[in-house]
């Protein structure tokens, strides 16, 4: 089946079989290994992208149900060689070890800030809930989150 | 983890869903969010042959006011639920519900359609559709008709819907006072139990998923009520209360007279 | 000129995993790679009849289907750990095979696999293999498994006792002085089976080249050459010299990625057979079913005090899983890594601890984040705790009494155990003191009886640890029945341009090795962080190497480094009197340059560099170039230590457990980079609570798995776990030249008992003396019942 999407602001036209996920599309098709595969069954949230702007997991959607959509990944944060401001806040607070969830968790948080720029702590463990560490505790990645919010809002 | 092979359409109108149901029966699966069924096709639990997805039916994933209900269509994802004003402001009950339920990644894919057809006997609307007296409406091929919530679950992951309908919208009636109670499964997240109460003068409605295969109204609660939270004691009277290894029969029950008594409460 | 240690250093490796461009195993692909599934058992004991593969074999793009009958059967993967009977006896070590044959011994074990040219028709092909089974009946429960009449897992044996060990004081005296104590407390549990959940799955590739004779397997491991040499010298008997084993990025090991698995085994034999790459990728369900499991510990212990409260005697018995076989180290695990901590802090004079170990029908248990030191730990801070109780004393006052006092390792001797082992250095009241002012114990203590009063069931729960870390000197290991050394290789390339490559056999897989190497190097060199490059993870670069297990990088790979950093600095000297016209003994060395002391005659790391690679004004005799390879065996383990303390609040309806604080104050000996240890401190705290409160494998009678998934199996989410609260002391390491203990492990080590005695105490005026983990509400509940 065909579909066209819009990865990263770059379209895409591929055909793909129905039962191919949008992680494995990314990872297979377009070498877009950033996102990550860690259940494959929306339990650990290491594939988090963003579909119109909203995070989802990535093992868990057809690459044809996105079809006509406009995805985000890891690899689309950065613009012009400049980190994103939240990507900024994970190094500067050692919000990563291994680096295998990060890129799901860089993703939630863009969504976490999207609707609410002003996370408390509270508020930003429970936007984290679909997101397994296994590395950090989380302790930092919740800093990081915090820091990144203080950015974006200057 | 790759699913079986299957077929894809994406349906534009709820008739060629109704079509695509009924040319290929039960080798058809709707796939609405996908979030229950997908895993559980890379599973290999579950290995439909046609998938029809409904997410591009225009007007099912609307939430409007019609006179005293809210109407709220089946595609409507959890978290467009738990952010629309309306939903917060005239029926409360539900935004509540919808928060509780996944993730923010699975609340901005999974449907309320998609959830109540799944029947999961964990899952958090059906206490919430119980106790508002919601109306599920079906479209198949003999036309529409409107299930009753208390007509509509008949078992772990059945329902009333036959083979070619599909939900198109839950209609509830606005809820002033109404509030839902979950105790989350720590690693799953689903509900152990959910407690879902609504308030109208001297009388109480409580619907309860997680406890039983089925998700109940607790009608020896309701008929119990007396202003004060003891009629929660009858949480599990009558009722088959399920048991696994988070909770047994007996924590589990005790649990559901403990999550009605703080919806009582609310 | 800037130095680097002891600062908080941002990480170099970031980058490229904040842009998704990290190196993980499944993101390579090689050019006509084939994909691999496996058909696994679905039953835990089972006696396989028959396999038919012929409707595979002609399945859409299948390559090939292997059985065990196809030529790998006769391989099988080895132990890496001989614990001998208590009587003699060699320990029995049944065959691992790469395929089972005609026995499954534990659930998803590997009957056949499916090679195809994607991975979809690898896996539609596994559902045509047909293999006929014959449930047989199992033993899950290390316990049960010695019990008369239990199931047996392998029928050459006359039970299922794998080996059986004790260590520490003779079991009579330990006895006896039980028997006159002033006070015994007991505790039976069990210490649950965990599983370690790397978030990356396990993923291997293996690519023969017919050309030039040679393998290359990439694999997601934590130790690169011990797979290779394993691989090589003890499974397939293939050259060693024509293997590379290449390990990029890898998304956490936590112990489960140390282990010669047999896929990684049987994927380079399929390789040659069909002239092709062929990858493999564990799904979560097969690592639930297949990647080496931890603790599973069943424990009866008593400690004797006097009336004072000070401990007399130990006396423990256990039964401790192995699992279906012997994994590489499961051996060590419960007896070596274990055994050897149960003289805790404290100054017991008596201590015996016994164990059995058998085999059961489940996967295999081995090393996960502690090993052996958590099971320690866990016991000894929870019966203590428990005798506080019992004997009406302060938890931290009982620990007052009994530490051993403080001592450096240098002017003061180390401490010897009764145990086996002598502590390095120590200041264990240091800690418990620094702790309790971190929390308010004071403040906190009056906080709680106001909130009994209301209702509200507060606890808080101390663990003092210590932990053997940093392994280890070969010639010990080797003693105790270690079929490998222990040291590690550090490789210091310093190139023309003074620009300086370090090579190092430990592997990094979230420790930051790249960023902390880097720090100690620039600082001993005099030179830019920028200047240096770590590398680690490929055979065919770094000479040799043990990975990275243990807490072992820095203290044991980092003390390889220094070695090599001062050779290079000696023969630089040489270089640098010859070019200044002066001694070498008139030379210091400082800020990345050699002066001749008491003049402005200096000489630049870099222009010796260049020296070193265009001699030709250069030393007579001295041969050319500035590169040199240590091996580091230490002569002790390190053994860091530390307080961790919880705070809890119990929900009396639910039993619910709501961690409300943790404050952890550990001793690392010096450290190289403090967000770092903050960072691997806040990660093992949140597995060590993982397991108090959350996690557990749970086998049911017949052998199935009722928790392999992330629907069943609960692990600490972010909103499960409170801000974690840090603090240090600094005892060095008297023994390495950095002064590092390690502190990979410490927070798993240190932070379950703090939780489970935190919730005890909650409930202690209810009677609940102790509550078997995971602490679910369900079980807390029912103990606030009885």
């Amino acid at each position: 089946m065909n579909i066209t999407v819009t990865i990263n602001g770059e379209e895409h036209s591929h055909d793909v079989e129905p039962r191919i996920s949008l992680a494995q599309y990314l990872r297979e098709t377009l070498d877009l290994t950033g996102t990550h595969i860690g259940c494959d069954t929306s339990g650990c949230g290491a594939c988090t992208v963003t579909v119109d702007g909203a995070a989802a997991k990535a093992c868990t959607l057809l690459a044809v149900q996105v079809d006509g959509c406009e995805v985000t990944t890891i690899e689309g944060m950065a613009q012009n060689g400049q980190m994103h401001p939240i990507q900024e806040a994970f190094k500067e607070n050692h919000g990563l070890q291994c680096g295998f969830c990060t890129p799901g968790m860089v993703m939630t948080a863009v969504d976490i800030l999207k609707n609410n720029p002003n996370p408390s702590e509270e508020e930003i463990r429970h936007g984290l809930e679909g997101n397994f560490c296994r590395c950090t505790g989380y302790h930092n990645i919740v800093k990081s989150i915090q820091h990144a919010a203080e950015k974006i809002n200057g | 983890m790759i699913p079986a092979k299957f077929d894809y359409i994406k349906v534009g109108s709820v008739s060629e869903a109704i079509n695509m149901l009924e040319k290929h029966g039960d080798e058809a699966k709707i796939l609405a969010g996908g979030h229950s069924l997908i895993p559980a096709m890379k599973l290999r639990l579950s290995r439909p042959e046609m998938l029809i997805d409904i997410s591009g039916i225009s007007g099912m994933d609307t939430i409007s006011e019609d006179d005293d209900e809210i109407v709220v269509g089946a595609n409507c994802t959890h978290s467009a639920i738990a952010s629309s004003e309306l939903v917060n402001s005239q029926l409360n009950i539900l935004a509540q519900t919808a928060k509780c339920i996944g993730d923010i990644q699975v609340r901005n894919r999974g449907t309320i359609g998609g959830s109540l057809a799944h029947a999961d006997p964990a899952s958090d609307y059906p206490a919430t559709i119980l106790a508002c007296d919601a109306k599920i409406e079906v479209e198949g091929k003999s036309g529409k008709r409107t299930i009753d919530a208390t007509d509509f679950f008949l078992g772990i992951f059945t329902t009333a819907l036959t083979e070619d309908e599909l939900i198109t919208a839950i209609r509830f009636p606005k809820v002033v006072n109404g509030s839902y109670h979950k105790f989350f499964q720590s690693a799953s997240r689903f509900a152990v139990v959910g407690v879902a109460a609504v308030k109208e003068g001297d009388s109480v409605k409580v619907g309860v998923t997680g406890v039983s295969g089925t998700p109940y109204r607790a009608t020896a609660v309701e008929n119990a009520y007396d202003g004060t939270s003891s009629a929660a004691s009858h949480a599990v009277d009558d009722v088959d209360v399920m048991s696994d290894h988070f909770a047994g029969e007996e924590y589990r029950s005790h649990l559901a007279k403990v999550m009605v008594k703080k919806a009582l409460e609310a | 000129m800037e130095t680097f240690i002891g600062k908080p250093i941002k990480r170099r490796e970031d980058a490229r995993f904040l842009k998704g461009a990290g190196k993980y195993t499944d993101d390579i692909k090689l050019p006509k790679m084939t994909q691999a599934a496996f058909v696994r058992s679905p039953y835990a004991h089972a006696k396989i009849n028959s396999i038919d593969t012929s409707e595979a074999e002609k399945a859409d793009g299948v390559v090939a289907v292997y059985t065990a009958k196809d030529g790998c059967g006769e391989y099988g993967v080895p132990c890496g750990w001989q614990v001998d009977f208590k009587n003699g006896d060699t320990m029995r070590e049944p065959k691992h095979p790469l395929l089972a044959s005609n026995k499954i011994r534990h659930l998803g074990e590997a009957v056949a696999i499916v090679v195809a040219e994607t991975l979809e028709q690898a896996r539609d092909a596994v559902e045509l293999v047909v293999v006929d089974y014959e449930d047989l009946p199992a033993v899950t429960c290390p316990k049960k498994a010695m019990e008369a009449g239990a199931p047996k897992v392998h029928d050459e044996w006359d039970d299922n006792a794998a080996f059986d060990w004790c260590i520490g004081n003779d079991r009579a005296e330990v006895e006896a002085a039980l028997a006159s104590a002033h006070h015994v407390t007991e505790m039976v549990y069990r210490n649950q089976r965990l599983a370690p959940n790397a978030i990356e799955p396990r993923s291997y590739i293996a690519d023969y080249d017919v050309n030039g004779d040679k393998w290359t397997l990439y694999t997601s491991t934590q130790n690169p050459h011990l797979i290779r040499l394993l691989l090589c010298a003890f499974v397939l008997g293939i050259p060693e010299h024509k293997v590379r084993v290449v390990s990029y990025d890898v998304g956490g090991g936590f112990g489960s990625k140390v282990y010669h698995y047999t896929e990684e085994a049987l994927l380079t034999w399929i390789s040659k057979e069909i002239g092709r790459p062929v990858k493999w990728t564990s799904d979560r369900s097969e690592a639930f079913l297949t990647d080496a499991h931890g603790r599973d510990h069943h424990v009866k212990s008593k400690m004797g005090f006097d009336k004072d409260g000070k401990i007399v005697a130990h006396l423990t018995d256990e039964f401790c899983a192995m699992g279906a076989y012997l994994s590489t180290f499961a051996p060590a695990v419960p007896t070596y890594l274990h055994g050897t901590l149960f003289q805790g802090v404290y100054t017991t004079p008596l201590i015996h601890l016994n164990v059995t170990a058998p085999f059961t029908h489940t996967v295999c248990v081995d090393a996960y984040r502690g090993a052996g030191r958590p099971e320690a730990t866990y016991l000894l801070e929870r019966i203590i705790s428990k005798a506080a109780k019992e004997m009406d004393m302060d938890p931290a006052e009982i620990r007052f009494k009994n530490f051993i006092t403080p001592f450096n390792g240098t002017t003061e001797p180390g401490y010897q155990t009764q145990v086996a082992l002598q502590y390095d250095s120590g200041n264990y009241e240091g800690v418990l003191k620094r702790g309790l002012e971190m929390l308010g114990y004071e403040d906190f203590r009056k906080e709680q009886e106001e909130a009994r009063k209301n209702g509200k069931l507060l606890g808080v729960g101390i663990s003092t640890y210590i932990e053997g870390c940093g392994i280890a000197p070969s010639a010990v290991v080797g003693s105790l029945g270690a079929r490998a050394g222990l040291f590690e290789v550090g490789h210091v390339r310093v190139q023309p341009t003074g620009k300086v490559q370090v090579l190092t056999g430990s592997h990094s897989h979230g420790q930051g090795h790249e960023t902390v190497f880097a720090q100690f190097v620039a600082d001993k060199l005099g030179i830019p962080m920028d200047d240096i490059q770590i590398e680690h993870g490929d055979t065919d670069q770094v000479a040799f190497g043990m990975g990275t297990y243990g807490s072992r990088s820095l203290a044991v790979g980092g003390s390889a480094i220094v070695k090599s950093v001062e050779k290079v600095l000696e023969k630089g000297a040489k270089i640098a009197a010859h070019k200044l016209e002066a001694a070498e003994g008139d030379l210091e060395y400082a800020e990345g340059k050699w002066t001749v002391k008491g003049t402005d005659k200096s000489i630049s790391f870099g222009d010796v560099s260049l020296t070193a690679y265009v001699p030709h004004d250069y030393p007579e005799g001295l041969e050319p170039g500035l590169d040199f390879s240590s091996f580091y065996d230490p002569t002790n383990f390190t053994y860091p230590f530390g307080t961790h303390i919880a705070v809890v609040e119990v929900c009396p309806d639910t039993g619910k457990v709501d961690l409300q604080r943790f404050v952890a104050c550990d001793d690392v000996g010096n450290v190289m980079n403090p967000m770092i240890v903050d960072g691997q401190i806040h990660g093992g705290v949140v597995q060590g609570i993982g397991q108090a409160l959350l996690e557990e494998v749970v086998y049911d009678e017949g052998g199935q798995m009722i928790s392999g998934s992330y629907m069943d199996y609960a692990m600490p989410r972010a909103d499960d776990v409170p801000s974690i609260e840090t603090d240090r002391t600094v005892t060095p390491c008297p023994h390495n030249p950095l002064g590092v203990k390690g502190a990979g492990e410490a927070g798993a080590i240190g932070s379950t008992p703090a939780v489970v005695s935190a919730v005890v105490d909650a409930l202690a005026h209810l009677g609940v003396a102790d509550i078997q983990m995971p602490l679910t509400p369900q079980r807390v509940w029912k103990a606030m019942q009885n």
